[in-house]
């Protein structure tokens, strides 16, 4: 998509009055494409190498009864009335030939339909009639023709295609420099990055205008870089650079969803209704990211997909079906109408055939690591039936855990990343029933009998504004209070004295924070202050309950942390006008540079695999830290000396350029002092400069006069 | 650095101009009256009544005697600094955009808008010694190639050979002052892509600056248009002036005024911008407007400026000791 403003744009400076181009005017050479691929080119020819040769409004009906002359007409008439409900035959359109020496008819006719999509449908009706037990139609498209004559009659092995070794798709992790990347979308461009915090800028790896129709996803991994376009999904990767791996069609795709260890994508499209009582007409399917092959398609109507499961689009919330934890990929499991169903992806249908009943549901949340479904129901029968949350195990569908919950308003589920803590947010009335207050269930999932502890804030009629557990780590941090100024509170699942209960670490008052950001490493958290806090932002390290920089982007809509822990970005998107960009910061706060882009749309860190270091293994790097970062210290001080070199070496190419420009400037300048002056009417003028040149003057002064008498001595 | 307020004018200030002694500052503004300050401390000395429009832009007489002031009352005034008397009126069928006296203040140059059947022109004025000779018949008379198009400022050459100019439809035009053919256009690959605002010459008229926006000034080599720098920015640009003393060039702008409404001043970006001339780089910023900056302009001693802005302020800011020891 370009915007109008930029065709303009473009327009003026080529000198082109816009408004006066007839633009079906104008031709291209063939084959020209100024460069610009077109992102659909494939499917277009896809679509020509079935392009109608004009016979395709045409069938032909074959193992028709062979008549004589005179039963000729009434078998005319049987035909016709079959193919007549089936769409217009043409005016003479039939055509039944016979044979010229027995005078009976050859057994096949030909029809010719009105429009090719007629006889499409007439072939797929009617391939398998049975007229009567003898004559059974089958009915072929003439223009199919052709090829099923030139079927050859020995079968022919198919040719071994050459073994090509596969690019390394993970190739972006060995960089050198250990580098991040990131994808941005601008004006009509996508553009890959690299995060180079040496150089103080981002680095380009490739950039494509109109890559994507609507907007672009990693793969959870970061193997594959996913866009949307009017035919389907395509998917995009590689070693160096980003090719097309593989396509899935799935016309006007709206949204897509990777399974965790990225082994299918979901795509998902809703067409509106003709009638606006109706719903939406939805459509998913389940691809093999690999192979593209489809495994399975779901249909139905948008109430079918849309209960349950917070924000999401108009017609359901996405995902619709959403994964187990752990990357083998094996469930996904789909909230309707008092049913769970949960998938496997061996045979892309039910466990045991069955969906789980479940009377209410309203929200699932998988642990993020097992196969364990959290799920909760709301109170019912005006509170005579308490609500429940509970824990299912996948695929026994045993129930490992519940708590009945009373009074309950709302209520949501937080997992933590390791799948160790479950925090489920309990809303509950007063006793009025006139306002709510929250509190804290957590799960212990690892320990015995799974252990459920109750957590309430100080003050327990704060309203809770976020909360974000520590990834990998074992506490979490909890925004509550009123606007305009909320505290921030910090708790852990464990303390070296006490392992089994919930404490709390510190409570950070009056902060101007309404989002939290956990660095993916945990012990560093962004509060950030997003809408009406303008784009505050405080970086904290929890370990040390300090704030580490306070720092401000204007506007910032977005924060982002680098898989690594070691960068954020924080970006201002189009949905504000001024200042769209991004900014790149350090994990504690420096900031380290700012790129501004105009309709910036989209940025998102290209995630990476999961570490094959065990902990205790990281914890030693962690220890040792001060010794593997020698080599990178010196690494980083050697690029600052060069860049700074580079850079003063420019300037004075620059400075010289100037210099001389003025030089010649100076010259006749001077030539044209007199002209001016006599502009002037003689007045001398120049004095711009020669007000402030110094001179050197010689001076002579007389300072005393003596008068001797020199005597003469002859 | 503290800058000095001067709360004269009712309406957005349009244009600033110091005398060629640097102690007296004229400015312009959409309310009807030129207004003259003293350029050390702010104070006002007097206004220039007469106007019934917008005041667009004005220029001074080397000599201090003489002012010209362009105005959307279709007209153009000549003053009597001193007394503030009206000397004479230019009158035009549509708007006066821009003035400037030529070397020796014996030419001016005024632009008119395109105004009903009226395409924008730019007329060359003989201005008499004694005001009482003086005529308003024009010299020569310009007409843009694009003339629904507004040129927004005309400036005088080197040796008055020359006029250039630039406005709405981004291309800088130079023109023979005696003729008045079309001699050069700037290219549309490297000029502006947008409205030119504004257009400020160097001292020694060897090269001159314009600003856009399409957010970016652009330094030009007045006689071959050669682009020599440009200098981008994050807002649009209203207005340009270059230290006459170190090679700074100061951009001033803002979003534009139908939007400035939706955002608080912060986000506004009402700052004047210094950027070293040569490298094209930030130097940094003042702030202190409350709407975008229309006019700027470097005092001849290259020791203060001054910037006005849509919220009606002219502030006048006294460079600090530390500015002119800036390396970088």
């Amino acid at each position: 998509m370009v915007a109008a403003v930029d065709i303009d744009g473009r327009a003026a400076q080529l000198g082109i009055n816009w408004s006066e181009i007839n633009l079906d005017s104008i031709q291209l050479p063939p084959g020209d494409d100024f460069g610009i691929a077109s992102d659909d080119e494939a499917v277009y020819h896809e679509d020509q190498s079935e392009f109608d040769t004009g016979f395709g409004n045409i069938i032909v009906v074959d193992h028709l009864p062979v008549v004589t002359r005179e039963k000729y007409e009434k078998l005319e008439g049987v035909v016709k009335k079959i193919y007549n409900q089936l769409g217009v035959i043409r005016e003479n359109g039939l055509w039944m030939p016979v044979d010229p020496d027995t005078k009976k008819t050859l057994g096949y006719c030909l029809i010719e339909f009105n429009t090719a999509q007629e006889a499409q449908n007439a072939k797929e009706k009617t391939h398998g009639y049975k007229l009567d037990k003898s004559h059974i139609f089958d009915v072929n498209k003439f223009d199919d023709f052709d090829r099923l004559m030139n079927v050859k009659e020995e079968w022919e092995p198919p040719q071994a295609r050459p073994y090509v070794p596969a690019e390394n798709y993970q190739k972006w992790l060995t960089d050198e420099k250990a580098r991040d990347q990131l994808v941005i979308r601008h004006g009509a461009d996508t553009e890959v990055y690299w995060n180079d915090p040496r150089q103080k800028m981002p680095v380009p790896v490739h950039k494509r205008p109109y890559w994507t129709e609507s907007y672009v996803q990693w793969s959870p991994l970061g193997t594959y870089l996913v866009t949307l376009h009017k035919q389907g999904a395509a998917v995009w990767g590689g070693a160096d650079t980003f090719t097309r791996l593989m396509r899935y069609q799935h016309s006007m795709v709206k949204l897509v969803d990777f399974s965790p260890g990225e082994k299918y994508l979901v795509t998902y499209h809703s067409q509106e209704p003709s009638n606006p009582r109706d719903a939406s007409k939805v459509e998913i399917k389940v691809f093999d990211v690999r192979t593209g092959r489809m495994m399975r398609d779901f249909k139905g109507s948008a109430d079918e997909f849309s209960i349950g499961g917070p924000g999401g689009v108009a017609g359901a919330s996405w995902p619709v079906f959403r994964w187990a934890g752990g990357n083998d990929d094996k469930y996904f499991a789909k909230l309707s109408k008092n049913t769970i169903s949960v998938y496997e992806t061996e045979t892309f249908s039910l466990i045991d055939k069955k969906s789980i009943k479940v009377d209410n549901v309203v929200d699932i949340c998988w642990s993020p690591t097992d196969s364990i479904l959290s799920l909760f129901v709301p109170e019912q029968g005006g509170g005579n039936q308490p609500a429940k949350a509970a824990l299912i195990q996948i695929p026994s569908k045993v129930e490992l855990r519940q708590k009945n919950l009373f009074s309950v308003s709302d209520c949501k589920m937080y997992w933590q990343s390791s799948g160790e803590y479950l925090a489920v947010k309990v809303d509950r009335y007063t006793k009025t029933k006139k306002s709510t207050y929250s509190g804290f269930e957590l799960f212990r999932i690892k320990e015995r009998d799974i252990p459920i502890e109750v957590l309430e804030l100080d003050n327990k009629n704060d309203k809770i504004i976020a909360f974000a557990w520590e990834p990998k780590g074992h506490r979490f941090a909890v925004i509550h209070g009123d606007q305009p100024r909320p505290d921030v509170s910090f708790y852990t699942m464990k303390t070296a004295q006490n392992t089994g209960r919930v404490s709390k670490l510190a409570t950070l008052k009056a902060k101007q924070a309404n989002a939290l950001f956990w660095s993916p490493t945990g012990k560093y958290i962004i509060l950030a202050g997003l809408k009406g806090f303008n784009g505050q932002l405080e970086f904290f390290n929890v370990d040390e309950l300090e704030t580490m920089a306070t720092a401000e982007h204007f506007m910032a809509t977005e924060i982002l942390w680098d898989p690594t822990g070691r960068y954020v970005a924080t970006a201002v998107t189009s949905v504000h006008e001024m200042d769209n960009g991004f900014t790149i910061w350090s994990f504690n706060g420096n900031l380290l540079y700012r790129t501004l882009k105009d309709h910036f749309f989209q940025l998102a860190w290209r995630p990476r695999p999961p570490s094959f270091l065990t902990a205790e293994k990281e914890e030693e790097i962690a220890k040792n830290l001060k010794k593997y970062s020698k080599k990178y210290e010196a690494e980083d001080q050697d690029v600052s000396l060069l860049l700074s070199e580079q850079d003063r070496e420019k300037r004075k190419a620059l400075k010289e350029e100037w210099e001389k420009w003025v030089m010649q400037w100076k010259s006749l300048h001077e030539e044209e002092k007199l002209a001016r002056q006599n502009l002037r009417d003689g007045e001398v003028s120049d004095v711009e400069e020669d007000e402030y040149e110094a001179k050197e003057v010689e001076f002579e002064d007389v300072i005393d006069v003596t008068e001797e008498i020199v005597q003469e001595s002859m | 650095m503290r800058p000095i307020l001067m709360k004269g004018h009712e309406r957005p200030l349009t244009f600033l101009r110091y005398n060629r002694d640097g102690d007296l500052l004229f400015s312009c503004a959409k309310d009807h009256t030129p207004t003259l300050w003293y350029a050390d401390n702010g104070e006002r000395l007097g206004t220039y009544r007469g106007h019934n429009g917008a005041v667009w832009c004005c220029d001074v007489s080397r000599d201090s005697s003489r002012l010209i002031t362009g105005s959307a009352d279709q007209t153009a005034k000549l003053w009597d600094v001193q007394s503030g008397q009206e000397l004479f009126t230019f009158k035009f069928g549509s708007p006066t955009r821009s003035v400037d006296f030529s070397v020796g203040d014996h030419l001016a140059v005024i632009t008119t808008d395109p105004f009903m059947e009226r395409t924008s022109a730019i007329h060359v004025k003989r201005i008499a010694e004694d005001p009482q000779d003086q005529v308003a018949d024009s010299v020569l008379v310009l007409q843009s190639p694009e003339g629904r198009k507004r040129i927004n400022r005309a400036v005088w050459g080197p040796l008055n050979q020359t006029i250039v100019s630039g406005g709405e439809d981004a291309v800088i035009r130079i023109w023979d002052s005696e003729t008045g053919k079309l001699l050069k256009e700037s290219d549309g690959e490297v000029g502006h892509k947008k409205p030119i605002t504004s257009l400020a010459k160097a001292a020694d008229d060897s090269h001159f600056i314009t600003g856009s926006l399409d957010k970016t000034a652009k330094l030009w080599d007045m006689r071959t248009l050669t682009l020599l720098k440009t200098y981008s920015t994050v807002v649009p640009v209203n207005a340009v002036t270059m230290s006459p003393l170190l090679n700074h060039v100061v951009l001033g702008g803002g979003q534009d005024a139908s939007a400035v409404t939706t955002t608080d001043h912060r986000a506004g970006k009402f700052e004047a911008k210094f950027y070293d001339k040569i490298l094209q780089e930030e130097i940094g910023g003042v702030k202190g407007h409350f709407g975008p900056i229309n006019a700027l302009a470097f005092n001849p001693d290259g020791r203060s400026f001054s910037s006005g802005g849509e919220d009606g302020y002219v502030r006048l800011h006294h460079l600090d000791p530390d500015y002119f020891n800036i390396k970088i």
